[in-house]
Order: structure tokens, then sequence, then C-alpha cells
């Protein structure tokens, strides 16, 4: 098995997603399914090929720095689960 | 008066200039037929105010001698998109009343086009899915049932409720995206027009991001006309989008009727997939007739990582897909389900906003990209991509397009495939190589199978070359002569 219990609970943390514990080993299992399908990807020769990042052959635009839209506060903030006075209220980040 | 629900968006707008109708009245109509709908949950949000406010802003700019390219014609828009001061979801709990103070670069030009929004169209969760089940608000039912059945089918997915919403007549048309077949496979399950354009051809801006190397919107209509009118506005340069291409928009609707003679067709023969249903194979070989009495030339081609698209699909989408949703993290905007630290909030939040296929995305990207992976999958895959490309590019050296069948099969019934992701994830066999080599793809009606459910031809054309597309598109539209409609039962 690719992916036993072990690794979905520590790919689930690192996704930020909590998955009881009841629930792994019926992950593990499905993500399994797919994983198993999508190796036939090691029959195509990839040799020498250059991965394709984009679906469009032209290189990113560039604009000038400089501020272009801001400075509307009520509308950053208009759909925040929690604030206070102009700010996010966030759960302590630094113990 | 015939029932101005069930105008085409070309006559519809035809009668708006001939004054013969007022934006009122269609609109009205056209929002008693939604709420006369609701049995088939294609919207998730109706804005009937909103789009009478809107009908009267398009009759006064009408009566003061203004035009506009959809002017007064009112239409469904799916809730991936943005919309200042409309609750906009992506169909997820995670979203929850997330009230967008900006609009999407795409519903922004539609807007400034005079055209009128009836509402908020159902979708699977931010469009991961072929049936419309993934849904926070349930799935959409597909306004077509079988002959002599009333068991309830899917409208297909990601944008089901576009297109069942079309194909009902409900609107006028729909915008709608495509990752790997979520425009073109719900046109083909609903007997109506769907085109993905070129990657960058319409901005993202302001569309809930899914994977972003491949997601594309594009119309849904009842014609391949009413499709290249809504794409006119709908696309064009944004610099908003770095992705979006600096090109000239053509006048779609112009390249429709154009001779399609001389015209080299190429029939690939990877998509002669194992276990196809005859039907559709006839309906392939139909549609290949059509094109030859129509003076085209066709050409057998050879697209041989066709196989491989899929699985390579199911490693670069979640890849991406778990990097974009990493910003659901409940601080901002949408859910926040409180834990004992931040960490735990977010994994609560996430936990309690995510349905089931998106978090099974999410681990699968996060996993595919975590140490050790990297390049065992995800490297790998961008490398097969970069060999399905190639394949389209041989092809052009030989052909002007492409033809195939849209989807592997007709409508299923809901429920049937919700066991097995990969099952359903096959749906896209046809369609998700035109994703990942950027390409423009349409899907057209152009027949029913047995049970009288309709079948889809699709169409693939070079990079930025939607009008041959429409042409061929028009020609096959009008041998077909599609007249076929769901039976009213809701």
């Amino acid at each position: 098995m690719a992916i036993d219990v072990a690794t979905v609970r520590k790919v689930a943390r690192l996704a930020r997603i909590a998955e009881p514990e009841d629930r792994l080993a019926a992950l593990a299992q499905e993500l399994n399914g797919i994983i198993t399908w999508i190796e036939q990807l090691n029959e195509v020769d990839v040799e020498g090929v250059e991965p394709m990042t984009s679906a469009e052959a032209v290189s990113l635009p560039l604009r000038e720095d400089v501020v272009t839209e801001g400075g509307d506060p009520e509308k950053v903030l208009a759909n925040a689960p929690r604030r206070i006075d102009g700010f996010f209220v966030v759960p302590k980040v630094v113990e | 008066m015939a029932d101005l629900t069930d105008l085409t968006l070309k006559a519809a707008l035809d009668g708006l200039a001939a004054r013969t109708f007022s934006s009122e009245e269609i609109t009205r109509a056209h929002i008693a037929a939604v709420e006369a709908a609701r049995p088939l949950n294609a919207y998730v949000l109706e804005t009937p105010d909103k789009a009478l406010d809107m009908a009267r802003a398009a009759d006064s700019r009408r009566a003061a001698g203004e035009t506009a390219p959809l002017l007064g014609a009112p239409l469904g828009v799916k809730d991936l998109f943005c919309t200042d001061g409309v609750r906009t979801t992506a169909c997820s709990n995670i979203l929850g009343n997330f009230v967008p103070t900006y609009e999407s670069t795409v519903t922004a030009n539609l807007w400034r086009d005079g055209a009128v929004m009836l509402g908020k169209l159902n979708l699977d969760q931010f469009a991961m899915g072929s049936s419309n089940e993934s849904s926070c608000f349930g799935p959409v039912v597909n306004p077509w049932r079988r002959a002599g059945s009333d068991v309830k089918l899917t409208p297909g997915g990601s944008s089901g409720g576009s297109a069942a919403a079309v194909a009902a007549r409900l609107c006028l048309g729909a915008t709608a995206t495509d990752t790997g077949g979520s425009i073109r496979q719900p046109a083909a399950f609903t007997g109506t027009v769907g085109i993905k354009p070129t990657y960058g051809r319409c901005s993202r801006w302001g569309i809930v991001a899914f994977a972003s190397s491949l997601d594309q919107a594009g119309p849904i209509a009842r014609t391949v006309e009413d499709a290249a009118i809504l794409l006119n506005s709908m696309a064009g340069h944004d610099p908003k989008d770095s992705t979006s291409l600096p090109a000239e928009t053509p006048d779609f609707s112009a390249f429709i009727g154009k001779s399609v003679k001389g015209l080299r067709i190429g029939v690939p023969r990877e998509y002669r997939a194992d276990g196809m249903p005859a039907e559709i194979d006839a309906l392939w070989e139909q549609g290949i007739a059509w094109l030859k009495d129509a003076g085209c030339e066709i050409v057998e081609v050879s697209l041989p990582h066709t196989k491989y698209a899929l699985p390579a699909y199911y490693i670069i989408a979640p890849a991406e897909a778990s990097s974009n949703l990493a910003r659901y993290d409940g601080m901002r905007f949408g859910l926040r389900a409180e834990g004992a630290n931040l960490i735990e909030t977010y994994e609560n939040t996430r936990a309690q906003g995510f349905g089931e296929e998106v978090k099974r995305r999410i681990l699968i990207g996060t996993y595919v990209l975590s140490a050790g992976y990297y390049d065992a999958y995800y490297l790998k895959a961008l490398k097969v991509r970069r060999r399905i490309a190639q394949d389209f590019d041989q092809a052009w050296e030989k052909v002007d397009a492409l033809l195939t069948p849209t989807a592997p099969s007709a409508a299923f019934a809901l429920g049937e495939n919700a066991d097995d992701p990969v099952a359903m994830y096959l749906n896209d066999i046809f369609t998700v190589t035109v994703n990942l080599a950027g390409l423009p793809g349409m899907s057209l009606p152009a027949g029913l199978d047995s049970a009288g459910l309709p079948l889809g031809l699709q169409l693939i054309g070079r990079a930025l070359d939607e009008g041959t597309l429409f042409s061929l598109g028009g020609a096959i539209e009008k041998a077909a002569n599609f007249q076929a409609r769901p039976q009213l039962w809701w």
C-alpha cells in the first residue's frame, strides 16, 4: 500500500483538515485507489521532456510596481468572520 | 405571442431591438419560469428584484436610443463567478454567506453589454465533479428524462445548473467554467451548446479558483450562434489576469455559415474507447458523414498519449487545487469553526466547510506535492502534459480541427457513480486533453439515444481558432437539425 493510515494522518495535517481517526482507514483505501490508477503514468517515456507549467507559450507580463487599488477597509473587512475597529480578529498566533 | 422563454438569445435580441417586447417583459417571463422550476434545483439563488432593476435600466437605455450586444437579455450565472453584492458560494459551505465586494471580469463584461442577471446557478462544489452531486445545495436534476421513466438523471457537471437552466428555458444563456470538461459534458447531457475557449481568452479574475492553469470560462446556450454572441461579450484581454491573452476578440458569430469546404477534420483513433456505447460510436460516424457532405476532408489522426490525460489531470488539478484552496482558513471570509488554538481552528474550519470530494482532492494534491513525491508524481504529470500538448501540435500539421464524441455516455442517474471516484472521473475522458493543452473545444447536440436522451459531439481546434469551431459547429447544427427538447414535468 502506497498510502497507509499514518500517511493519511500526516497529509491531512499538512492540508489542515481535521480527519477523525475512524475515517483514516477508509480514506487511505480511497486515495490508494486513485493513486494506483494514476501510476499508469509510469508507462510514459518522458526522457528529456520539459515540464509544461502553463497552457500558453507566452511569458507572464510585468507591470509597473505601483499601487493600483486599495484604501477601502470596509470592502476588505466586509466578510470577516470576526472584526473589531477595522481589524480582523484571529486566534492567538504567537504564544 | 410565443412564450418568450422559448426564444433563442438571437431571436430575443432581435425582438428587443424591434421593440416587439421589452426587457422587463422577457425578464418577468423568465422569473416565472425559474420559480416554477424549483424542483430542478438549477438556481441556488434567485435575484428577481435585481433582474427587474437591470431589465428596466436596459429598457431605459434602449428608449434613449442606445444599443448594446446583449441589451435586455436575461442570463444565468454559475455560482463560481463573484457578483458584487450578490452571495457567491462555489456551492460550498466554506464560503457560506460570502458576499463579494467586487465583480468578476466576465460578468462585468456581460453587464457592460446590457445583460440582465436572473440569479446564481448550481454547480459541483468548487467545480469538482461531473454530476453536480458534490454541491452543498444538493444536485441539479436534469430536465431530460429517459422515455417512459421518472428516474432522476444528472445534468452533468460541474456546470450542471447552467446546462439544466438553459435546456429548461430558465434563461437565454448562462456562464459556465471548464477545468476538465465542466462546460462540454453538461452541454452534451442536456442537449445544449457549450464552448470552452482557448485558455486565456476569458479572464479568470473574480472566478473562484479551482486549478488555475486549466480553469477557463465559457458560455452554455441553445444554439451555436447564441454561444458565439455570449462569447463575444465574455472574452477579451484583462490586465487583472496575468494569463489573459492580449489577443483581439473576433466577432465569433461572423464565422457561422461560412463554408467549411476543404477543411481537414481529424478523427483521433485513440478516442474509440473500449466499451463505448454503440449509439455514441454511430453518432460520431454520423458527424463525420455530415462534415464530409459539407465538403470537409476526413483524416484519421493519432493522439497517442490520450489515455494518460486523465491520470495526469488527477495529479495536476488536485495539486493546484490544494494550493488555491489554502486560502480558506476561516480568518478573513467564509466559515470559521473555532478550535483550542490557531491550527485547530484551521483544521476544524476546513473539515466542516469542505465537502468530501473537495477534501479528497486537497489530500491527493497535498500528497503529490509533498516532500519525496513531488518528482514522482507532480513533475512527471507536467511532463506527460507536454506530451499530450505535443500530440495535438503534430495533429495540427495534418488537420484544421478534430471531431470526437463529448462524453462516453448519455446522462446517467443521480447516485449511479457516486461510490467510485475513478468511475466518475472517466466522464471527462474525451474532454480533459483539451484543458491540458489549453485548446478550444465545443460540444453541440447531434442526436438522441434510444432512451430519448441527447448526445453531444465535440469539436477541438487550434489555440485561438474558435472561429473554425463556430463554422464547423454551425455546419453540424444545420445538418443535425436537433429540435428535441425536454418535456415539461417539473
